[in-house]
């Protein structure tokens, strides 16, 4: 009899290939997700040595960084001269080296993390990698997936396998319920908020609890999305009868006798009783209220109801941090949360750029209108997410209230593309880092869940969404 | 890859918590489909005023620092995305080794991936070399991979701990694929094995 293992141990033990003295692992990845920022410098790399891309069929290119959101975007000149290269480059390096690609063009085109999960490429019990650090998302199928650099994404490429040294095991309970208002934004924000952002690091964290189990899997992944802002390099949740749902009839996904076979395999996916945790958070689901972040750390994270808090308020190397975000920010210790002034608000990325993020912004924002001079868009996480949107009416709400109605891409996440913040322009996020000049240089971010974008896009200030419902 | 053996060089202190990799290299420099070139942008948006003019202040900008190869920072430093950009811009610019309480774990993997030496130490260590490090250009710390010390201008000396098959790549320059490609047996076996067991993969 084996001794209990945790949901991590189990698919580390299934993908080992080889294990030196010294524990270092070569460790078997089943997916590859390729986007155009990272992966440039990799494919030269092969070409400088000649190799080859050793499991094509396991690679999947998409182009979602530095592409326009706007309507406009098939005509080449809406792109930098730069942007166009590296997006040139993608669909050239694909093309050379045979791999699984959806070019601009192609209606399933959207950012790399929602675009795997929807076309059935991530599975349950799967290692996934990818040159992004968000690659924690597919962890919500119950899957091993965490960011590489590029040396690692060429390392893919041409040997299937990355070099690794096992983490440890981190559990993070959701206990009882989430009260009305409350989100999978919230959770991931308020375990950030409690560990910090090294809290995680070193750790593979297992998401778990009632709260978790209630959430869909769009919930699931905006939780795992930003584990890596915990400072994990993978988040996880055991796959149930939902993740099964999920999978089945996507075009990746297995069929007929290899779904069954597939599905009583992943039904042995979970943590074992008494399995060993190197470190346990739990938080009550009831406690857990909207919340905002105020600074430029994703751990500064406040409850809407709460004050701008001051340097004075935190130790160590953190005072010195805290001020420096006070100033960037423009804001004064004390003042509340809800007189914070917003003149963009953006919907999208790949936390909350799926459908159902999508559906709980337009439900506080039918029949009303953002306020006067606010600049709003949402930007559909994939070509498909926003196709749905359209069948289900909510791309007219959004129309009708004055957002702007994107098509898919990283967009004004991390900027690279034109969707970009003026200096001291303040930006209410349904997005993953509030760094300083993320969302453009000079920019000011606080990051909050859709629901809580669209209340503000609807007051001009930070709102607690509960007041609007 | 450039072997790392032994550095003695200026150590630049950068105290604040959590510099991210939108800090080292800000996303506008990686719309570059090299490698190399970065180092005038490593942390540009602190160095350098909207119009490209140096900000006097940054650490970098000080005459006394403007060659050097260690950064000593603050907790958490790298923290962020998994851009190589950052070791990159940081290699370019010259910086060979940074120390620090606690790194973020892709910044900290990338970083071997080319020569650089990322060092945990703790607490009471990095104050000291802090304090080395603010004594400016005269001030030289040594960083010896080989012994697994880093020595302070005025002799304090430090042991450090350093993944073996890391150290070993570092010192001998190796490239990891090359070493992977060894055992491509081993892989073929694997496969093998996994299309019986999990065909749906």
């Amino acid at each position: 009899m084996t001794a209990p293992r945790t949901l991590y141990d189990k698919i580390w033990d299934d993908h080992v290939v080889h294990q030196a003295e010294d524990g270092t692992c070569l460790l078997y990845i089943d997916r590859h997700l390729v986007h155009e920022v990272t992966s440039p410098q990799a494919f030269e790399g092969l070409r400088m040595t000649g190799r080859r891309v050793r499991a094509p069929e396991k690679t999947i290119a998409v182009p979602d960084h530095n592409v326009p959101t706007t309507l406009d975007r098939a005509n080449a000149a809406t792109m930098t001269e730069d942007s166009r290269i590296q997006v040139e480059a993608l669909d050239k390096n694909a093309r050379d080296f045979g791999i699984n690609y959806y070019p601009v063009s192609d209606v399933r085109q959207g950012i790399v993390h929602i675009v795997g999960p929807e076309q059935g490429w991530t599975l349950p019990g799967m290692t996934v990698v990818c040159g992004d650090s968000h690659t924690a998302t597919h962890g919500a199928f119950g899957a091993l997936a965490h960011g590489i650099g590029t040396s690692e994404v060429e390392h893919v490429l041409a040997t299937q396998t990355l070099i690794q040294r096992k983490g440890k095991n981190m559990k993070v309970e959701i206990t009882g319920s989430l009260m009305p208002g409350v989100t999978a934004k919230d959770i991931t924000l308020s375990v950030i908020g409690a560990t910090g952002t090294a809290g995680g690091t070193g750790y593979v964290i297992e998401y778990c609890g009632q709260a978790i189990r209630e959430l869909s899997m769009e919930g699931r992944m905006t939780v795992c999305n930003m584990a890596i802002e915990g400072g994990a390099r993978a988040g996880l949740i055991a796959p149930d009868e939902k993740t099964f749902a999920y999978c089945m009839g996507r075009p990746h996904a297995p069929k007929g006798a290899k779904w069954e076979a597939a599905v009583a395999y992943w039904k042995t996916l979970f943590s074992d009783e008494g399995a060993h945790w190197d470190k346990v958070v739990t938080l009550k689901g009831e406690d857990i209220a909207p919340v905002v972040t105020w600074g430029t750390s994703p751990e500064d994270v406040l409850p809407i109801t709460g004050v701008v808090p001051a340097a004075a308020d935190f130790t160590g190397g953190k005072v010195e941090a805290a001020q420096r975000s006070l100033d960037y920010m423009g804001l004064t210790p004390g003042m509340k949360l809800t007189d914070i002034k917003i003149d963009t608000v953006f919907i999208g990325s790949c936390t909350n750029g799926r459908i159902e993020d999508l559906r709980a912004a337009a439900a506080i924002l039918k029949g009303k209108k953002i306020k006067d001079g606010m600049r709003a868009m949402v930007v559909p996480g994939s070509g498909l997410v926003r196709a749905q949107a359209e069948e289900e009416g909510l791309a007219q709400i959004f129309l009708d209230a004055g957002f702007e109605w994107r098509l898919a891409g990283c967009s004004m996440c991390l900027a690279m593309n034109p969707d970009q913040l003026k200096p001291g322009e303040r930006c209410a996020a349904t997005s993953n880092r509030n760094f300083e000049g993320r969302q453009g240089r000079g920019g000011r971010t606080h990051l909050l869940s859709p629901a809580m974008a669209a209340a503000a896009a609807i007051t001009g200030h930070l709102t607690d969404v509960r007041t609007l419902m | 890859m450039d072997k790392f053996t032994r550095l003695t060089g200026i150590a630049a202190p950068m105290p604040l918590v959590n510099i991210d990799t939108d800090m080292i290299i800000p996303k506008q420099f990686l719309k570059t489909i090299q490698r190399s070139g970065l180092g005038k942008n490593l942390f540009d948006e602190m160095r350098y005023t909207q119009d490209g003019a140096e900000i006097p202040d940054f650490v970098l900008n000080q005459p006394a620092y403007r060659s050097a190869e260690i950064i000593i920072a603050g907790d958490n430093f790298g923290c962020g995305s998994s851009r190589e950009h950052a070791p990159w811009a940081l290699l370019d610019f010259g910086i060979r080794c940074v120390i620090s309480t606690s790194f973020a774990d892709i910044f900290y993997n990338n970083c071997f991936k080319n020569g650089i030496l990322p060092i945990v130490m703790p607490q009471e260590v990095v104050d000291v070399l802090m304090a080395d490090a603010r004594k400016g250009a005269n001030a030289r710390v040594t960083v010896d991979l080989e012994a697994q010390t880093v020595t302070t201008s005025d002799g304090q000396s430090f042991a450090f701990d350093v993944d073996g098959h890391r150290k070993h790549c570092l010192i001998n320059g190796l490239d990891d694929i090359g070493l992977t490609l060894e055992k491509a047996a081993s892989i073929d076996a694997f496969e093998s094995r996994n299309t019986a067991l999990r065909p749906w993969a």
